[in-house]
């Protein structure tokens, strides 16, 4: 049987099945009756969000906004980094060309030798979940492709402090607004990657980073109040 | 192949120490794990509640969301393919890789795929799959089994997983420890997924709305697959559509708490079509049909489609926990899979109706669904449906068993009040004959299953009805 056919009977099949069901123009609203917005205050926001990320046993900073750049090299450093792939768009201010070699995906995107071949990847993120304890990247800016802070085995990624949300809705809805005008991929990261597959032992470092550094940066842009915090 | 009943090698399995050990550990720290972070919420009700609205919604509405989807995915670049079952699923996959001219591809864990078994058809095809979650890597390597959705390899210890290791990938000087057995297979994959060319996945959802496919998942193998290849393929049942993106913000938080019981996963891979500049350059995405709408057309056992494969039914099921996945017979084990599998094959595979018995209806399995599938009375549903099957196609010795003959009686009792106090005068009176101080502990023939594991009350001398008449 010729192939576009499966879709047309597969949707006939459907529709046969689904005979006794009345089917309706105006189904009734689902009842989303769960939170939608937390009410935490900022602050507390801010530090769930740190002690969820700790949990998963990623190393997490908190810094004022002046001393991001900072806490990036003293995280590079910790752990002996050499060759670090620097996301485009961050604004590093040149601050690590004199410490490490820098690599950059642009213009000409990095091979996936040369980015095994790096150490660590600093990137930013679109927005952190306190409650789970998860940071999102998008691609926009200071992000990079994908593959940037997959491949490397460190992983430092500066969260602003006004980026973070309280619950899982409230990120949904945010992405929601940029998904539909720009569908890039979106990567949830809630600690580094980890198995339990041997007798249920938990194992962090996989396939992914092995080691991840959170820097939560305040300051300039950070919140004073919950409305301030989704403009 | 015949493939075996469920009480036909339930035995045996239980009778497998080591195996029922390590199941027993693993449902047992899963199950106590995900009651900390499902009791830490608020609003999990809630949450069930909506997830159960909208997968209700989904199934009732099937067609027009497929359809959505399809155009959404078509959309952001993406190919949408229809399969009506794994066979065809497994072809077009098979000369997509082949167009490609490549011989070996990388999988991301799919009990989809498992479902169609695409790694036996595509060796036969001389294309070599190569699983990378690390208990499919496990199962793969063994030629075994997979005996737990979330966990596939848990029947296997760590002295077991050193030596296959040592034997199938090369690694003699390995110590047991699963650190140095995880790394060991991250060395052993690396190589693969940057070179690799073609990645096949499943799908946890996709969003009709956006064309939005998404996997969740723990080691970053998911990542490598979805986002190194230069073409993705992606098999997901046609029942994974949801119809919007803000639906993700209940299933985001009902999905991780009740399978590997964290407040999220450590990866989630969202990807939408095709992207200029990140991933892969060819999308393709397979529905797959393969019985679902079999399952869709019986309003009785309908609401199994809700399933979102989180295993959290497994883990606290009494049965499951002592005779583990294999004695399912099928991908899917455990209570789900008692629904599931003998819906999905028909009612002519007798391996599968065993299942619906493979139960003792406690309700457990309903109590921690995160969509509230009422798994036990689907399982009552589906007992009367094998049995009418019998009845239907089993001819006069079908008619005459005992069990259709007790339960045609017991019908014909039940119609008129006189029948029904006769009945008793007369089971009463049969009865006295097997009472033994008090107790009847052995009833003759086909009754004698009722009270090998357990005594019975006599039926008293006076019914509640004859006292009630004569203290009038």
């Amino acid at each position: 049987m010729n192939r576009s056919d499966s879709k047309s009977i597969i949707l006939e099949r459907i529709r046969q099945a689904l005979d006794d069901v009345q089917q309706t123009d105006h189904p009734k609203a689902i009842d989303r009756n769960y939170r939608m917005q937390s009410d935490m205050p900022d602050d507390e926001c801010i530090s769930l969000f740190a002690e969820r990320v700790r949990e998963y046993k990623a190393e997490v900073k908190i810094v004022d906004r002046a001393d991001e750049m900072g806490a990036v090299l003293e995280s590079l450093r910790s752990r002996n980094a050499r060759r670090v792939v620097l996301a485009p768009g961050f604004p590093d201010k040149g601050l690590l060309e004199d410490e490490f070699t820098v690599v950059k995906d642009e213009p000409v995107p990095l091979s996936n030798k040369a980015l095994d071949e790096c150490d660590a990847v600093v990137t930013s993120s679109f927005l952190g979940i306190a409650e789970t304890g998860t940071i999102i990247l998008n691609g926009s800016e200071g992000q990079g492709r994908r593959a940037l802070s997959l491949i490397p085995d460190f992983h430092v990624c500066v969260v602003p402090s006004n980026r973070i949300r309280g619950i899982v809705p409230e990120a949904i809805e945010e992405l929601n607004n940029v998904i539909k005008k720009n569908p890039a991929p979106i990567t949830f990261i809630s600690g580094p990657s980890a198995t339990s597959d041997i007798e249920l032992n938990r194992v962090e470092g996989v396939h992914g980073p092995r080691t991840l550094h959170v820097i939560i940066s305040m300051g300039a842009g950070a919140c004073t109040g919950n409305i301030s915090c989704r403009t | 192949m015949n493939t075996p009943t469920f009480e036909q090698t339930a035995k045996q399995y239980i009778e497998n120490d080591q195996l029922r050990r390590n199941i027993g550990f693993a449902t047992k720290t899963i199950r106590e794990k995900r009651k900390t972070v499902v009791e830490e919420m608020p609003d999990w009700e809630e949450l069930r509640e909506a997830g159960q609205q909208i997968k209700d919604r989904v199934v009732k509405n099937l067609d027009s969301y497929l359809l959505q989807l399809e155009e959404s995915v078509q959309r952001a670049g993406g190919h949408v393919h229809w399969a009506r079952d794994g066979e065809e699923a497994n072809q077009i996959i098979i000369d997509l890789v082949k167009d490609k001219g490549v011989s070996e591809v990388v999988k991301v864990k799919s009990i989809t795929t498992d479902e169609i078994k695409l790694n036996d058809a595509l060796q036969q095809a001389g294309i070599d799959a190569l699983e990378t979650d690390l208990a499919e890597l496990i199962v793969q390597l063994a030629n075994d089994e997979p005996s737990h959705i979330l966990v596939p390899a848990i029947h296997k210890n760590r002295t077991e997983i050193k030596e296959l290791f040592s034997s199938a990938i090369g690694l003699p000087d390995l110590s047991d420890s699963p650190e140095e057995l995880t790394n060991a297979a991250r060395l052993y994959l690396r190589k693969k997924f940057l070179n690799a060319k073609v990645g096949i996945s499943g799908g946890n959802f996709a969003v009709a709305e956006t064309g939005t496919i998404s996997v969740v998942e723990s080691e970053g193998n998911g990542r490598m697959c979805i986002t190194m290849p230069e073409m993705l393929i992606s098999v997901l049942g046609i029942e994974k559509v949801i119809p919007t993106w803000q639906d993700l913000e209940v299933f985001m938080q009902l999905l991780p708490r009740s399978s590997t019981a964290e407040r999220m996963n450590p990866y989630t891979n969202f990807w939408t079509g095709v992207s200029e500049n990140d991933g892969p350059k060819e999308f393709h995405l397979i529905l797959l049909d393969n019985g679902r709408t079999r399952v869709l057309s019986d309003p009785g056992g309908r609401d199994t489609l809700h399933c979102i494969r989180c295993s959290a039914c497994l883990n606290v099921c009494p049965v499951y926990e002592r005779t583990g996945g294999h004695a399912y017979h099928s991908v899917y084990p455990g209570p789900i899979g008692a629904i599931l599998t003998p819906q999905l094959r028909g009612p002519e595979d007798k391996s599968a109706a065993s299942l619906p018995y493979a139960s003792s209806l406690c309700g457990a399995c309903y109590e921690v669904c995160p969509v509230k599938i009422n798994i036990p009375e689907i399982l009552v549903h589906l007992r009367g449906k094998v049995v009418s099957h019998q009845k239907e196609t089993g001819g006069w010795r079908a008619k005459i068993q005992p069990e259709h003959a007790g339960m045609y009686m017991m019908a014909r009792a039940f119609q008129s009040r006189s029948r029904y106090e006769g009945a008793q005068k007369l089971a009463r009176g049969g009865m006295k004959l097997f009472e033994r101080d008090g107790m009847v502990s052995k009833l003759p023939g086909y009754l004698s299953g009722w009270t090998s594991a357990r005594d019975l009350k006599p039926i008293p001398n006076e019914s509640f009805r004859d006292w009630w008449r004569t203290r009038q």
